[in-house]
């Protein structure tokens, strides 16, 4: 028998092509003297009223094949883009114009698209567009949005987007009655996805069979299909999405569609060439987006012990311009804030507003490190209240393991009920204090100070919802050659995709792992998918790709039986060969299966004549069953009731520097559940790189805007995204896997965890080494010998 | 992020280069491209003509330089980061140089960028021209009119602004040797490793004079003299002398504070060097 794959650190098949250069990005497609490459002029004000563009200038240039303002767009492409999830809460939600009609509204906003024979002619083409603006008073951050003495959008009054209420029980009474009350003040900064490939489009159109072929780096390829045909008044099927390599999505690339990706496959059917559009990180700085931006007030009750009696939160989410992407992500922060714990009483509301910056749509995470801000916070707020050990006050108001499900009574982001399948936190708190040497840390301490240095530790948990629906699908085809082709619609960004599904189609069909290849994001292997994104791929696909692959087996079964001329419970498949159990003579390989699976005309090689005509079948019979289809394939979906939930957490050890607040990582501990691994290698790497933005978004990075809109730091000399060398050295990761029983493989997702909890973790461990309160996160060297200085 | 139009030459010898940035006023020299081209790209310069220098001759060395002349050392001006950052003849003429080279930029960078590049360059936060100036070293310079020499003190005149005539070229830069008995010290903070500092400070200690030079706190290197201040009222001092800036990564408050921690941890460690010899 083989042995199992799954739970395997198999090596991931992509890393050699990746690592020796040979991956193939959208940037890398059609390259060649045919294609023609866009450019964009985006706004450089952050709010202004548009007076007139001209751009007689331009079509002087050598090289311009084309310009577009709003003015030459016409039909659905005139109206502003989707708003891909509405909510009833977001009663005045706005979507920006591929090109800006009338006004711009941040700096960045795309106004003109010139295409030209190379990208520096394009350039040399948008700086000779000229734009006459009327100024507005641009709204910048939180406060100003509140304020609203200037308005984003003139016709949403207070710049208020949505408000949305939650509550369960009665939070108000609950606190005004509990024997201890805490207020806290938080806020939490923007930071944003920084994928080392920016956005980018290629489309070509065939005017043989009015058909167009788009690659575009995206989450979501059957989206971006979509979106194309409707806005360019095509069919679905006249419209092929593929998403080769990504180099990273992080969330941004789930928003779609982005103006260039209409804009491209609009100007390759006008020009009938080949266009391209390739971000650069300016443009991915201005005009991708962003997230995290909340400010937050919590007020909370308890008692002696420190158990929650009700918790009410308010909090402004600062959207951004526009709200393509709907309420997910302040909606994640509300209900996911609740983490492991049982508040007994809450109500969360919050307000979603307008500013004049790049707007806000999921960076992953998606709204949850917020929430695990707020919520851990307070637990060390609470704790230091009253005197407790940290790590008690939050084992106190854990779900016990016995309590699965267990309804928060919310609905969540994909609106349905937040109903927790599983875990096991107080297991999980024991392994991760063992883990940081939590018990111990007091000791350390002391003898830390000993030697004048000074040193803190913190610990945060977090439940992510993860894999949510609708679906996801897969088709699993055993080719002649007994090479096993799998495809499914959800993209990939560099995760291991095609590792793990392979490990997974490896297991249930009985074939080697080398034999197994698969395909994501390709509209024209597999039409219907959703996406990647919400750490969905592994249980959404993952699940659909195990079911597609047992009926496969099912079918290999069937037919290998009746060439056997065996009982199909007496068959195994080992390493691709299906043989009588203890007969092992009496066996046929896949390849044949696959042959014999497909009744034929005509032979092209030796060995499709074993399924011609005068070979198989009986004659008395249709070649092919009333209830059987040719070819040895097998198609499934996998649609799940509801999100499963995965979780973890997380400790830090920080030393910081008694004379120049230098924040230095000493020790890193993760504890992770995310149900059954299947490749305990790639979840590991997944929470490496999760931490690793984590350590970006707690210490180094944050988007500086000034009172006008202007982004300081648009560019990589001065976003503090971190270097390696700014990493822990190394993290210890321990894992607990409590099976999901939503799915048929126990599996949860592991795509975001990594980054959820640093803001906290990282607040907490600084607190404690300096003995001052944090509330604001991110936090530099800088700000914190303000802290320093204020608290003296 | 891509150019504007430019020409391209790429001279064989000085006297075409010199010709040939003479006969375009918006000409500029390339010469490891690690500052020019990120400006370029982002079209925040938009020189007409580049002139490459990196296919002139005999530009690449390092000398020790005394018998008869100045000791110290002679780097030209395509000797990259890396080689003299590498190079024992620096390590042991001027000890100083390889101290503050091992924090500029990142490995791949100092490949190419040229230490003369980052002279003449003259970015208040770069490592290099502190050092030159603390020194008393000096650039050699050639023109349409001949070769001359610009010592440190005269070089910096503004913000990324140095006195380096358009149609010059800066041969290369001398770094005084380390005076026997005397010490240097070099420490910085950066953000991330390998970044820009938010202030770095270089000391010379040289008998009785004890001399900080500082950068990223003003909008040009700048040396303060800290001879016969008590230990303990150093870092005070050279405050005095400074008006540290604000920026997105630091306030000025910080930026003090760390004037003060670096300017007693420099000296100290000058002092040190200076007690032990090297
Ligand atoms: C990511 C990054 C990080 C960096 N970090 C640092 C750092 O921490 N500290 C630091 O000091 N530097 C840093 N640098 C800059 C680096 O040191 C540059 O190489 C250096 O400043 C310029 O040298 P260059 O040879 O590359 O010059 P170029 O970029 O070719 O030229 C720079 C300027 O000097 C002029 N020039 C160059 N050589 C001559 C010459 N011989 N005669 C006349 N004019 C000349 C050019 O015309 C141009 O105006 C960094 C660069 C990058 C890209």
């Amino acid at each position: 028998m083989t042995t199992k794959l799954m739970g395997q650190g198999v090596k991931r098949v992509e890393d050699q092509r990746f690592l020796r250069g040979q991956g193939r990005y959208v940037d890398d497609v059609a390259i060649g003297s045919d294609t023609l490459h866009a450019a964009v002029l985006r706004s450089p004000h952050a709010h202004a009223r548009i007076l007139d563009i001209d751009v007689a200038d331009v079509l002087d240039v050598e090289g311009v094949h084309a310009v577009y303002t709003y003015d030459d767009l016409t039909g659905p492409m005139a109206e502003p883009l989707p708003l891909l999830i509405p909510h009833p809460a977001l009663t005045h939600g706005r979507t920006q114009y591929a090109l800006a009609k009338d006004e711009v509204n941040y700096v960045g906003e795309a106004i003109a698209f010139v295409v030209a024979e190379d990208r520096y002619v394009a350039e040399d083409a948008v700086s000779r567009i000229r734009v006459d603006y009327e100024f507005l008073t641009p709204v910048v951050g939180v406060d100003a949005a509140r304020a609203a003495t200037a308005l984003v959008h003139e016709d949403v009054p207070g710049n208020v987007g949505a408000r949305l209420e939650q509550s369960v029980g009665d939070a108000v009474t609950a606190i005004a009655n509990a024997p201890h009350r805490l207020e806290l003040d938080l806020t939490i900064e923007r930071s944003a996805c920084m994928p080392m490939e920016g956005r980018g489009t290629v489309a070509r159109w065939d005017p043989d069979i009015n058909r167009l072929q788009v690659w575009t780096s995206t989450q979501s390829s059957t989206g971006v299909r979509a979106a194309v045909a409707v806005k360019m008044g095509l069919d679905l099927g006249q419209v092929d999405v593929i998403t080769p390599d990504v180099g990273g999505g992080f969330g941004v690339k789930i928003n779609h569609p982005w103006p260039e990706e209409l804009l491209v496959p609009l100007a390759a059917r006008a020009l009938g060439r080949t266009v391209k559009f390739t971000e650069d990180r300016r443009e991915h700085f201005i005009s991708s987006a962003h997230e995290r931006g909340q400010v937050q007030h919590i007020e909370v009750g308890f008692d002696d012990d420190g158990r929650l009696h009700g918790l009410d939160v308010e909090f402004w989410h600062d959207h951004g311009a526009f709200t393509p992407y709907g309420l997910i992500v302040p909606i994640i922060t509300s209900t996911q804030l609740l983490g492991p714990y049982k508040p007994q009483n809450y109500r969360v509301v919050f307000e979603s507003l307008y500013t004049n910056t790049v707007m806000v749509t999921p960076y992953r995470g998606a709204g949850r490190p917020q929430g695990c801000f707020a919520m851990e916070r307070t637990m060390d707020a609470i704790a230091a209240y009253l005197g407790k050990d940290r790590a008690d006050v939050r084992a106190l108001n854990f779900i016990q393991p016995d309590e699965f499900p267990y309804d928060q009574g919310l609905i969540f982001q994909d609106g349905r009920e937040l109903e927790y399948d599983s875990g096991d936190y107080p297991a999980s708190l024991e392994k991760l204090k063992e883990l940081v040497g939590w018990d111990e840390f007091p000791a350390f301490k002391a003898e830390m100070a000993a030697q004048g240095r000074q040193v803190g530790i913190g610990l945060a948990c977090y439940v992510e919802g993860t894999g949510v629906g609708p679906y996801e699908g897969a088709h699993v085809h055993v080719e002649t050659s007994g090479k096993v082709k799998v495809a499914t619609g959800l993209t990939t960004q560099g995760q291991g995709h095609a590792t793990v599904f392979a490990q997974l189609v490896a297991d249930e069909l009985g074939v080697k792992f080398e034999d197994v290849e698969v395909v994501t994001g390709d509209t024209r292997r597999m039409p219907y998918a959703v996406g990647t994104f919400a750490s969905r791929a592994a249980v959404m696909s993952g699940s659909a790709i195990h079911l597609a692959a047992k009926r496969t087996r099912e079918k290999v079964l069937k037919i290998a039986a009746e060439a056997l001329e065996a009982d199909e419970n007496d068959l195994e498949i080992v390493d691709g060969v299906v043989s009588v159990k203890g007969s092992p003579g009496n066996s046929i390989d896949l390849g044949t299966v696959s042959v014999l699976s497909n009744p034929l005309r005509y032979a092209f090689d030796e060995k499709s004549r074993a399924a011609t005509q005068f070979s198989i079948g009986d004659p008395g019979k249709p070649p092919v069953a009333e209830d059987e289809e040719p070819g040895l394939e097998g198609k499934d979906f996998y649609s799940p009731e509801r999100a499963t939930f995965a979780s973890g957490m997380h400790a830090v050890i920080v030393e910081t520097d008694p004379l120049t607040a230098e924040i230095t990582i000493l020790k890193y501990a993760v504890v992770h559940d995310c149900g059954h691994l299947i490749n305990p290698m790639i979840v590991e790497g997944q929470i490496h790189g999760g931490v690793a933005q984590g350590v970006g978004g707690a210490l180094y990075e944050r988007m500086a805007y000034d009172e006008s809109g202007q982004l300081l730091n648009a560019s990589f000399m001065d976003f503090l995204m971190p270097y390696v060398t700014e990493i822990p050295d190394g993290i210890d990761i321990d894992h607990l896997e409590t099976p999901s029983p939503l799915n048929p493989l126990g599996i949860k997702g592991a795509g975001e965890a990594g980054v959820i909890p640093s803001a906290a973790v990282f607040a907490a461990a600084i607190e404690d080494a300096e003995g001052l309160t944090i509330t604001a996160m991110p936090i530099s060297p800088s700000e914190l010998y303000t802290l320093r200085q204020e608290h003296s | 992020m891509k150019p504007a139009p430019f020409d391209y030459r790429r001279p064989g010898t000085l006297s075409e280069a010199i010709a040939a940035l003479a006969g375009e006023p918006d000409a500029k020299v390339l010469a490891g491209g690690q500052s020019l081209v990120p400006l370029l790209s982002m079209r925040l310069a938009a020189p007409s003509l580049l002139v490459d220098i990196n296919g002139l001759p005999g530009l690449d060395t390092i000398e020790v330089t005394g018998e008869g002349d100045e000791p110290g050392v002679r780097v030209g001006a395509l000797a990259r980061h890396a080689a003299v950052l590498a190079s024992d003849d620096v390590r042991r003429v001027q000890p100083l140089v390889p101290l503050a080279l091992a924090d500029v930029a990142h490995a791949t960078i100092r490949n190419r960028g040229t230490t003369v590049g980052s002279i003449v360059h003259a970015d208040a936060a770069a490592e290099m021209p502190v050092v030159l100036t603390l020194l008393g070293g000096s650039v050699e310079v050639e023109g349409p009119s001949g070769r001359r020499t610009i010592p440190a003190d005269e070089l910096y005149v503004g913000p990324l602004e140095s006195s380096v005539g358009h149609d010059e070229i800066a041969v290369a830069a001398f770094f005084p040797a380390l005076r026997p008995g005397a010490g240097v010290g070099f420490e910085e903070i950066a953000r991330r490793h390998g970044d820009y500092a938010l202030v770095g400070a270089a000391a010379l200690v040289e008998g009785e004079s004890v001399r900080v030079g500082f950068l990223s706190v003003s909008d040009v290197p700048t040396v303060v003299d800290l001879s016969g201040v008590a230990d303990d009222e150093l870092g005070d001092a050279a405050l005095a002398q400074l008006e540290p800036m604000d920026d997105i990564h630091a306030t000025a408050a910080y930026r003090s504070q760390l004037v003060r921690v670096l300017t007693t941890r420099v000296v100290r460690s000058a002092q040190e060097m200076a007690r032990e010899g090297m």
